[in-house]
C-alpha cells in the first residue's frame, strides 16, 4: 500500500519554510525528515564530540582565567595522589565548556518567568553558566580587594581555602552575585573537567583515571568480568588513544 | 495553517518500544502506517560509534540522548499548595528523544510484574480487608490479569532476546530463577550474563540468609541473538557505558536494535522524525480522532489524517497530548473528578553503600541490566499484616558501570574538595559497592498530572505540570526494605554500611528513576480510567494510548517490559478485535 510522498515535499526532507531560527535550536536537527525503505546512513564523523583546540583562554579574560585557576589548584591540589586541578587544565577545560552549548545552556529551559522555589524544585537561576562565571568571578575579586585588600589569586593557599570554605557554607555574601551558587558552579565544573575524558581539556595524561584505576573508554571487558577480586592495572585509554600510540616523528 | 496530507491507515506517534511495536504489528497486517517522531532518527551504526560512544561527559552529564528541555520540559511541586516551576535541566528523571526514545539509554533491566500487580486493590482488599487499606492510596485494578498479559511478555522477551533465567516455567519452581515470578509460558530466549564480583558477593550472603538470588532479567543480551523479525544482536561487553549511553555493540536491545531495522524496509511504513505532534484532532462530536497535527521543525504544520490513531510516546508526553486534545476529563484532585492525569506514579528509589577495606570490585566492569536480585521483600511476596503499609521493592546489585565524574563514592562526612576529599575518593574507588532496592509507588489523591498555568513551551504550549510527593506509605515501606537490605549489606562484611532509604519530600535535583507511570491509566471504570484493557480510549474508540501511562500503580520492578507487552497487546487488540468490527472493545 504503497502511498506517494506529501504534496510539495521531497522524498527526504520536508521544504524549508520561512519560521525555522527558533526551532533549529531547540531540536538540534534541521526539518522533518521523512524516511522510507532504508535507514539513513553516514560514515564515521557523523555526530562527533564537540571540541575545542588548546593552546588559548576561549571565554575567559586573563584575570579570570587567573582567579579560575586560583580557585581550582585549591579544590584539587598537588599531592602524592596527582598534579593539582589547576595543572591537570580544570580552568582549560571550563573555558572551553563556557565557550560551548553548555555556556549558554542553549539546551535547557530558560524561558521566565524566574522566581525563587522550594530546594526540592532545584537550580531557578536566570543567570546561564557564562554569567555565573562573568557575574560571580567579577563579585569574588571585589569581595577578596574589600577584605583582604588583594585578588583572590593573589591570596595565600591558606586563604583561599578558607575563602572557598565560606562560599560553600553560604556565609560569604559576595556583592551583587550569589556566592553558593558561583562555589557549586565552579566545583562541579572542576570535577567534569578532573575526571572526563582528556579531549575535553582537563584530566591531563588521564592523571586522574591513572589515580582512581580507571580504564577509561575501554569498550570490551568479556575477558576480566569473571577475575573477581583482582587488581586489573589495565592502562587508561581516552577517546583520542593513548600518548605511546602517537607516531614518533 | 497547517498543510494537509494524504490519509494514512494510522498515525503512530512517537517511535520508541511501544511505537515502533504497534507499527510493525499494524503494517504486518497490511495496513499503511506513518509514525511520527519529534526527535531524529537514530541508529547504532550512525550515532553510537564505538570510538566515541564511551563519553561520561557527554551523555551522561550533558544528557545529549534526552530530549532538550528547550524543547520539551515540565513543571515541578510537591503539592498543589506550591506554584509549580520548571524543572529546567533533567534531574530525577531522563526523558529520551528521537527513534528508541528512552529505549536507547535504558538500563535494560526487564521485569514483568507479578500475577497480584494486576489486580492490586482487589488482592490486597481480599488479602488484609478494607480497613488495613492506608487511607492515603488511590489504588486500582488494571482491569487485566496475568493470563491474558503472559503472553504478551513472551513476545517482548522475543524480540527484545531477554536473558535470564526461568524461576517458574508453567507453575513448575526453577533452582536459579526467581521463584517469585508468575508462571512463564518459556524459559528466556539468551542465557544469564556473566556476573562481576559485586553481584556474586551479594548473592553468596543472601543465599547464606536463606533468599533465592537470581540473575537480573537483562536486555543487555549475553550472547549473539537473532530475533522473529531477523534482526541480530551481539553480546554484552560489559563496558560500563551503558545506562544513559547508546549501545556501540547492538548488545542492548532497543526499538533501533530490534525493530526499526525491519520495520523501516516495509512498503507500507513510512516514518517522519524532527516533527512534534501538536494534537491529535476529534471530529465535531468528540468521539472520532481524524488524524493528527505536527509541526516541523522548519516550523510548517501538517495535518496528517488517518483512521486510527496510536499514541505512544514517553508517559509525560502521552499524558499532555490527551489534555492539549481534550481527550476525557481533566483530572481534578480537589473534586476528585476527572481522569485524565490521574493516579500518576513514580518509583521509590532506595540503596545501601558498602564500604570496604579488603576487595577490590573494578566496578567500571558492568551494565545496567547485569547484576543479581532477590524479591523477597517486593511487593506483597512477604506478610504485611501489621505492618502499616503495603508494597515493597527488587533488591538487587547492579553494577552500571563506575565512570568517575558521577560514580565516586566517599563515606558519609567526608570534604567534597581539597586533599582529604582526594585520598579518600581515591581509596574507595574500587572498594565500594551498593546494593539498590528500586520500590514501588502507590497512587494517591494528590499525586498527578496536569497543565502548568503560566510556562510554556517554544511553541506556546503549556507544559505539563507535575504534582508528586511520597505517600507516608511509601516512605514506610522504604524504611522497612532498607533495614532489610542494611542486614544483608552486614552480613557481607564491610568496613561501614550506610543506608539510604527514601525519605522526605520528593526532590526533583538529584536523579532517581526515569520510572513515571500513570496519568492516564487503564482500568475498568471510565470514571476511574482513561484506557480499556486494551489500551482504547473510553470516549474515542479510533484511539489507542499506550505505554506506562497506563499503569494505575507502579510496582516494585522497571516498568519498560509491561509497556511493551502492553503494546503487544493493543496492537493484537487492534488486529484481531477492533479491525474486524471498529468501535468500543469493552462497553463504557
Amino acid at each position: 500500500m504503497l502511498t506517494s510522498s506529501p504534496p510539495g515535499v521531497s522524498r527526504r526532507r520536508f521544504l524549508t519554510s520561512t519560521a525555522m531560527a527558533a526551532l533549529l535550536a531547540a531540536s538540534g536537527k534541521a526539518f522533518g525528515d521523512v524516511i522510507r525503505g532504508t535507514q539513513p546512513f553516514s560514515p564515521f564523523d557523523y555526530a562527533p564530540p564537540e571540541t575545542l583546540p588548546g593552546g588559548r583562554w576561549y571565554f575567559f579574560s586573563p584575570d579570570e582565567a587567573r582567579t579560575v585557576e586560583a580557585m581550582v589548584e585549591r579544590l584539587i591540589p598537588a599531592d602524592d595522589l596527582s598534579m593539582s586541578g589547576k595543572d591537570a587544565g580544570c580552568a582549560e577545560f571550563i573555558d572551553r565548556q563556557l565557550a560551548g552549548s553548555y555556556g549558554s545552556s542553549e539546551r535547557l529551559y530558560m524561558q521566565g518567568p524566574f522566581q525563587k522555589g522550594t530546594p526540592e524544585q532545584g537550580d531557578q537561576s536566570e543567570f546561564v553558566p557564562r554569567e555565573r562565571y562573568r557575574r560571580g568571578l567579577a563579585a569574588l575579586d571585589a569581595w577578596c580587594r574589600a577584605n583582604h585588600s588583594k585578588a583572590f589569586a593573589e591570596l595565600p593557599g591558606e586563604t583561599r581555602d578558607e575563602i572557598l570554605s565560606g562560599l560553600e557554607a553560604g556565609k560569604i555574601e559576595l556583592p551583587g552575585f550569589d556566592g553558593k551558587l558561583l562555589f557549586e558552579t565552579v566545583l562541579g565544573n572542576t570535577m567534569e573537567g578532573f575526571f572526563a575524558d582528556p579531549i575535553y581539556g582537563g584530566n591531563k595524561d588521564m592523571v586522574s583515571w591513572k589515580m582512581l584505576g580507571f580504564p577509561g573508554a575501554r569498550y570490551d571487558y568479556r575477558d576480566y568480568v569473571e577475575r573477581h577480586n583482582e587488581k586489573l592495572d589495565l592502562p587508561p585509554l581516552s577517546i583520542a588513544g593513548r600518548p605511546e600510540w602517537k607516531t614518533k616523528g | 495553517m497547517a498543510m494537509k496530507l494524504p490519509r494514512k491507515d494510522v498515525v503512530v506517534i512517537g517511535l520508541g518500544w511501544a511505537g515502533a511495536i504497534i507499527a510493525n504489528e499494524l503494517t504486518d497486517e497490511g495496513l499503511d502506517v506513518v509514525a511520527v517522531e519529534r526527535g531524529p532518527w537514530r541508529d547504532t551504526a550512525r550515532d553510537f560509534n564505538i570510538a566515541t560512544a564511551a563519553d561520561e561527559l557527554r551523555y551522561n552529564q550533558r544528557q545529549e540522548l534526552m530530549v532538550r528541555p528547550a524543547q520539551s520540559a515540565i513543571t515541578v511541586r510537591n503539592n498543589i499548595s506550591q506554584t509549580a516551576l520548571p524543572m529546567r535541566n533533567w534531574g530525577s528523571f531522563h526523558p529520551g528523544n528521537g527513534t528508541g526514545g528512552a529505549g536507547n539509554h535504558w538500563a535494560g533491566i526487564t521485569f514483568r510484574f507479578g500475577p497480584d500487580d494486576f489486580r492490586l486493590k482487589s488482592y490486597l482488599t481480599e488479602k488484609y480487608g478494607a480497613a488495613a487499606m492506608p487511607e492515603e492510596l488511590t489504588l486500582q485494578d488494571w482491569g487485566t490479569d496475568w493470563a491474558e498479559m503472559e503472553p504478551y511478555y513472551a513476545s517482548f522477551d522475543r524480540l527484545a532476546g531477554i536473558s535470564g533465567k526461568a524461576g517458574n516455567l508453567n507453575g513448575v519452581i526453577q533452582e536459579g530463577g526467581n521463584p517469585f515470578e508468575g508462571p512463564r509460558s518459556e524459559e528466556y530466549p539468551t542465557k544469564p550474563m556473566k556476573q562481576p564480583y559485586g553481584p556474586t558477593l551479594f548473592a553468596e550472603a543472601a543465599r547464606k540468609l536463606g533468599y533465592k538470588p537470581f540473575p537480573v532479567p537483562s536486555a543487555l543480551l549475553s550472547e549473539a541473538y537473532t530475533n522473529p523479525l531477523g534482526v541480530t544482536m551481539g553480546p554484552c561487553t560489559f563496558c560500563g557505558f551503558c545506562t544513559n549511553y547508546g549501545c556501540a555493540n547492538y548488545s542492548k536491545a532497543s526499538a533501533i536494535t530490534t525493530v526499526l531495522p525491519a520495520l523501516v524496509r516495509k512498503s507500507n511504513f513510512t516514518a517522519v522524525t524532527n516533527s512534534e505532534v501538536l494534537r491529535v484532532t476529534l471530529d465535531r462530536s468528540g468521539t472520532r480522532a481524524t488524524g493528527v497535527v505536527y509541526v516541523d521543525s522548519s516550523g510548517q504544520e501538517w495535518e496528517q489524517p488517518a483512521d486510527l490513531v496510536v499514541v505512544s510516546a514517553f508517559t509525560f508526553e502521552n499524558v499532555r497530548l490527551m489534555l492539549l486534545s481534550g481527550v476525557g476529563k481533566p483530572y481534578d484532585p480537589v473534586s476528585n473528578t476527572g481522569t485524565t492525569g490521574r493516579n500518576y506514579c513514580y518509583q521509590t528509589a532506595n540503596g545501601v553503600q558498602l564500604f570496604f577495606d579488603d576487595k577490590n570490585f573494578n566496578s567500571f566492569i558492568g551494565g545496567g541490566a547485569v547484576g543479581m536480585g532477590i524479591d523477597e521483600f517486593n511487593n506483597d511476596n512477604f506478610d504485611h499484616s501489621g505492618l502499616g503499609f503495603f508494597g515493597g521493592g527488587s533488591i538487587r546489585v547492579t553494577p552500571i558501570g563506575a565512570a568517575p565524574i558521577a560514580s565516586r563514592p566517599t563515606p558519609p562526612g567526608t570534604p567534597r574538595w581539597g586533599s582529604k576529599w582526594k585520598s579518600e575518593t581515591q581509596k574507595a574507588y574500587l572498594s565500594t559497592m551498593s546494593i539498590g532496592c528500586e520500590a514501588s509507588s502507590y497512587a494517591t489523591r494528590g499525586n498527578h498530572l496536569s497543565l502548568d498555568p503560566t510556562y510554556t513551551d517554544r511553541l506556546g504550549r503549556p507544559l505539563l505540570r507535575v504534582t508528586f510527593d511520597f505517600p507516608e506509605n511509601d516512605l514506610k515501606m522504604a524504611q522497612y526494605c532498607t533495614s532489610r537490605v542494611g542486614e544483608i549489606a552486614r552480613a557481607m562484611g564491610p568496613r561501614q554500611v550506610v543506608e539510604r532509604p527514601m525519605k522526605g519530600h520528593w526532590n526533583t535535583v538529584p536523579y532517581q528513576s526515569s520510572h513515571v507511570v500513570g496519568g492516564f491509566v487503564m482500568g475498568t471504570n471510565p470514571t476511574t480510567s482513561s484506557v480499556n484493557k486494551y489500551l482504547q480510549t473510553w470516549d474515542v474508540p479510533n484511539l489507542f494510548v499506550v505505554g506506562a501511562s497506563a499503569f494505575p500503580q507502579n510496582p516494585g520492578y522497571n516498568p519498560t517490559g509491561t509497556a511493551a507487552a502492553l503494546a503487544f497487546k493493543a496492537a493484537d487488540a487492534i488486529r484481531n478485535l477492533y479491525l474486524k468490527a471498529p468501535g468500543a472493545l469493552v462497553p463504557a
